[in-house]
């Protein structure tokens, strides 16, 4: 099959992975409480009812950005499926990002105003070891697509150990765990911290939901560049990434903007960035 | 197909309650009664809330915050009253500054009784709230 084909691929199946990832998210955390949980479905019951109910649009100009915000979810996993140059991709992800801080920053609420400026906070410290982490992945295998990094012999983890532990603790921030879910969390917190969508409501709320198994899914595709020998290999690391995020999110407690950016920042530049500095110093 | 049957997401409001209830609604969550496997979400913000929770009585001071609530929640939408508080004003009935029950400024859908009301009775409340959102959803669809 051609990589267009996996781009189309991606976009009709990656909101079923990333509502299953979700529900089966669920159920292990209310396990973890020593509860039973909610239906393995319970994200798709959660958007097909926030698709039925009435949405209030506060502004003309929220919900086209928040659609924005899931039309360039979609995209940056067709695109970066679809064989596109792989920095490229993640410039259209941190633009899906944006469009949703921008949605939340349209509403002149003050938690939702709250709710953007943390969310740029979060793309601040998340965004610079994305470029860094692809300039990476391009520079060990030698290839720029997705599909070429799947070919290459070279299997990247291993080359690129730092920027596996650096991508943990980013994936962490972009799947909404704690201790990094500052702006945004999938608790049922009753404070600040879900002030980004405080001011969504209906169908507004079911694209948030919608990108983010895009972005979920997203984020498996990235692990899948990591382990790049088979997409099975890929799959199961995504697995036992995702596990230990239930387990963190479940065992810690969240901590402050300031230290979300100091960490993310120290595990660019110290774990990343020695990574990098280290395979050009052993002169690959 | 109807999904409001299984996600009601919750608002919980604290009129001029002793906190009985209160602590009765709290224990819906915990693992004893794990009201989440009904997809039950305690949400705290009335934009994303299908049913409005209601313990304790409207004072003169609460009557536009309720109001006010029950106003941002998107259609459709429905209001449990918990406890005698929520339903008549219980104890408080006749203190100077209770107006009474919810049904004073709210259309309240399910009276859940009890002093405390018990956590089983206020999930079976829920569970009928969720038929009365299942009815509006019909009317205004």
């Amino acid at each position: 099959m051609t990589p267009a084909i996996y781009g189309l691929l991606f976009l009709g199946l990656a909101p079923v992975f990333g509502g299953l990832v979700a529900g089966v998210d669920r159920r292990v955390s209310a396990r973890m409480q020593g509860r039973v949980g909610p239906p393995l479905l319970q994200p798709f019951y959660d958007v097909g009812k926030l698709l039925q109910k009435q949405s209030r649009q506060l502004n003309p100009i929220m919900e086209p950005m928040l659609v924005g915000h899931l039309i360039f979810m979609a995209a940056t996993g067709a695109l970066l499926l679809g064989g596109t140059d792989l920095i490229f991709t993640t410039f259209v992800f941190a633009l899906a990002a944006l469009l949703l801080a921008l949605a939340a920053g349209s509403a002149n609420s003050p938690y939702s105003f709250t709710g953007a400026e943390r969310e740029l906070v979060v793309l601040l410290a998340a965004e610079p070891f994305f470029i860094l982490m692809m300039a990476a992945v391009c520079k060990v295998t030698g290839a720029n697509t997705f599909e070429a990094v799947l070919a290459s012999s070279q299997l990247v983890a291993v080359q690129l150990p730092g920027v596996l532990l650096a991508f943990l603790l980013v994936a962490t921030i972009k799947l909404r765990k704690s201790p990094f879910d500052i702006s945004i969390s999938h608790h049922p917190h009753q404070e600040l911290v879900s002030g980004l969508t405080s001011d969504m409501s209906g169908r507004l709320l079911a694209y948030v939901e919608l990108a983010h198994w895009y972005e979920t899914a997203l984020l498996c595709a990235f692990m899948v560049l990591l382990f790049n020998w088979s997409v099975a290999l890929g799959l199961a690391a995504f697995g036992v990434a995702y596990a230990l995020e239930i387990l963190l999110d479940n065992s810690t407690s969240r901590i402050k903007w300031q230290l979300v950016l100091r960490s993310t920042w120290v595990a660019t530049l110290v774990f990343s960035g020695g990574n990098v500095l280290a395979l050009f110093v052993l002169g690959r | 197909m109807s999904f409001f049957r299984r996600s009601p997401w919750i608002l919980h409001y604290d009129g001029s309650s002793c906190n009985g209830c209160d602590i009765e609604v709290l224990a819906c969550l915990t693992p004893l009664y794990d009201v989440e496997r009904f997809g039950v979400i305690n949400t705290g913000n009335p934009k994303h809330a299908d049913i409005l929770l209601v313990t304790g009585s409207v004072n003169e001071r609460n009557i536009e915050i309720v109001k006010n609530l029950y106003r941002q929640m998107p259609e459709p939408k429905v209001v449990v009253a918990v406890g005698a508080c929520a339903c008549s004003g219980g104890i408080f009935a006749r203190a100077y500054n209770i107006q009474g029950g919810i049904d004073r400024v709210l259309p309240v859908d399910v009276y859940v009784p009890g002093c405390a009301a018990r956590p089983e009775s206020i999930i079976d409340g829920v569970v009928q709230g969720i038929a009365a959102l299942e009815e509006k959803r019909k009317k205004t669809a």
